[in-house]
């Protein structure tokens, strides 16, 4: 059997782009059969260059109802991502052969608490790269415990850096600068991010990237980005790194000029900040899952958005992102030199807390809010290793209304034009 | 009775409030519940992807005067028909009122014509669309207002 081509990896790609310094775009794309994955990828590859495909996989493979996963197959009924597990390596395969190659890597997102089949799936088709992780897989995607998750992860993560015998080297990226999608602050964004990377290294992973997702001000995120990547030069030391930006995750602009507009600005936040690659959203991300004609011309406005910006030449003003997100990474990592271990605890003590995330073993002691000037900022810390940034000016919790508005926020500026210039 | 006694104070209507068992999203759970709750509704929430045997267990631990199903994963069609057929065959929750709402399938062409099927599935009220929350506040109160409740319901 001839191994996987290393020429054809993720990690070797994302190597050459970094050193043109050329933002990657990616699509979050996901269909229920082979052909329609096919044709996206194919897409998407022909967006190019500079893209990277992305196989998406179905919510009923993610909780390993792959009996749910059949029935739809069967039946005809639509799924909303590939059933990777269900399908079959040999299917996988052929949907990739001559699509996947060294200038177009694919990625596969899945967002499982309980990986283990995924990645034997992924693994047997061949594939290379996908992301997840122990806390940012579990929390706001499933009712596992966070020690069962850990486990899960540590299992995978060791099985995917054994790839490595094989002449490949695997990919993991952490989701955690994406938790719960919006109104968490970045300093936890970048803590949970960091941490998992760790995680991730401490398997054997030699090539990871970190996530970022754009918040509610253009300002507060570069702040962020800019930290992350001078945290993870610090902690990450001897593996191979580099910044993933997601384009928002909350309501997205109902209009597409909005829409559009809010993907443009994520494209300028990677540009400014450093980052290697950018995930986008479409300008139907509103309504439904978006078409693969939709998922090409984000990927055209995001790449163009890329080029006409650059590195920012001074950063901005501090308001003290790092030095919280240190705080909390450094709390993190004392607790054990496991950082499996450690991460587990982290959330029984609260010192790791994701506001207003419902999962049992979240504290749910700390709050957000987005102050007058659009940043996110915290509303409580709960037991938190920071001394936040001042109460919410209002006492009492916020009402249904108010956390409508919260999360309707960067809608409502970009479909009114508000933020046009951002 | 006397007027004294039509005023006293019920205990407030309770509700289980549930994602489908696929279905990650919780903004939605988290805003249906407030929403419940400032209309003086008793909630338990039970998060993300929830197993239809826990649903059950829950709603069989003490009989809701509601049970809200709210999910937007494009899966809603498919998985909503199994959690009603099983809330149905259960004799002591085959009266409760059962409302879906949220984004129900894949595509939004899709979801008109599944919101009949839903109904005639067992659901007293499918809500998708712009209207979906007005409606669901008017029979947040119309369900509490329902003397005995979920015990004499659906007559």
């Amino acid at each position: 059997m001839t191994p996987a081509a290393p020429e054809g990896t993720f990690h070797a790609f994302m190597e050459r782009a970094r050193r043109t310094g050329t933002l990657v775009v990616q699509p979050r794309m996901g269909f229920g059969t082979a052909a329609q994955m096919r044709a996206g990828l194919i897409a998407t590859k022909d967006a190019g260059p500079g893209t990277v495909g992305t196989v998406t996989l179905d919510s009923f493979t993610r909780v390993g109802d792959f009996a749910s996963a059949g029935r739809a197959l069967r039946a005809g009924d639509e799924l909303n991502g590939y059933p990777i597990v269900t399908l079959g390596p040999q299917v996988t395969r052929d949907m990739l052969d001559g699509v996947r190659d060294a200038d177009f890597p694919v990625q596969v997102r899945h967002g499982s608490a309980s990986p283990g089949p995924i990645f034997a799936a992924l693994m047997a088709a061949g594939l290379d790269a996908t992301e997840g992780g122990p806390i940012s897989y579990c929390l706001p995607y499933s009712r596992t415990p966070v020690n069962r998750s850990v486990h899960a992860w540590r299992e995978v993560a060791q099985r995917f850096a054994s790839l490595a015998e094989t002449g490949t080297v695997p990919h993991l990226e952490s989701f955690g600068g994406c938790m719960l999608g919006q109104l968490c602050p970045p300093s936890l964004l970048i803590a949970i991010s960091v941490l998992e990377g760790m995680f991730f290294a401490q398997q054997g992973i030699t090539s990871v990237s970190l996530s970022y997702a754009q918040q509610t001000h253009a300002g507060q995120d570069e702040e962020a980005v800019r930290a992350l990547h001078d945290i993870a030069a610090d902690l990450l030391p001897s593996v191979s790194w580099h910044v993933v930006i997601y384009a928002y995750m909350g309501r997205y602009p109902a209009t597409r000029t909005g829409a559009l507009s809010l993907l443009s600005a994520s494209a300028r936040l990677a540009r400014r900040s450093g980052a290697a690659r950018l995930i986008v959203k479409t300008a139907s991300e509103a309504s439904q899952i978006p078409s693969i004609a939709e998922n090409v011309t984000a990927l055209r406005v995001a790449a163009r958005a890329g080029r006409a910006s650059g590195p920012s030449l001074g950063a901005p003003p501090s308001t003290g992102i790092e030095a919280e997100a240190r705080s909390i990474i450094g709390r993190v990592l004392d607790l054990h030199a496991d950082l499996g271990r450690a991460l587990t605890s982290a959330f029984a003590l609260g010192y790791l807390d994701v506001p207003y995330c419902l999962h049992p073993d979240n504290a749910g002691r700390t709050r957000s809010y987005i102050a007058d000037d659009g940043r996110l900022q915290w509303a409580a810390t709960g037991a938190l290793p920071i001394t936040g940034t001042g109460g919410r000016p209002k006492a009492g919790g916020l009402t249904s209304a108010e956390l409508l508005h919260a999360l309707s926020y960067v809608r409502d500026r970009y479909d009114t034009g508000a933020f046009a210039h951002q | 009775m006397s007027p004294h006694c039509i005023a006293e104070k019920r205990p407030k209507p309770y509700a289980v409030l549930s994602s489908t068992p696929s279905d990650s999203h919780t903004w939605n759970l988290l805003f249906v519940q407030m929403l419940m709750e400032e209309n003086g509704w008793s909630v338990t929430n039970l998060g993300a992807c929830v197993p239809v045997a826990m649903l059950m267990d829950e709603s069989l631990r003490r009989v809701p005067d509601m049970i809200v199903l709210s999910t937007v994963n494009g899966h809603g069609a498919q998985e909503a028909r199994q959690v009603i057929a099983a809330l149905r065959a259960q004799p002591s929750l085959a009266r409760v009122p059962v409302a879906l709402g949220g984004k129900l399938c894949v595509s939004e062409d899709r979801e008109r014509a599944v919101v009949d099927e839903l109904v005639a599935a067992g659901f007293d009220a499918v809500l998708v669309g712009d209207t979906a929350v007005p409606v669901f506040r008017s029979l947040l109160t119309r369900a509490a207002a329902m003397p005995g409740r979920h015990a004499g319901r659906r007559a």
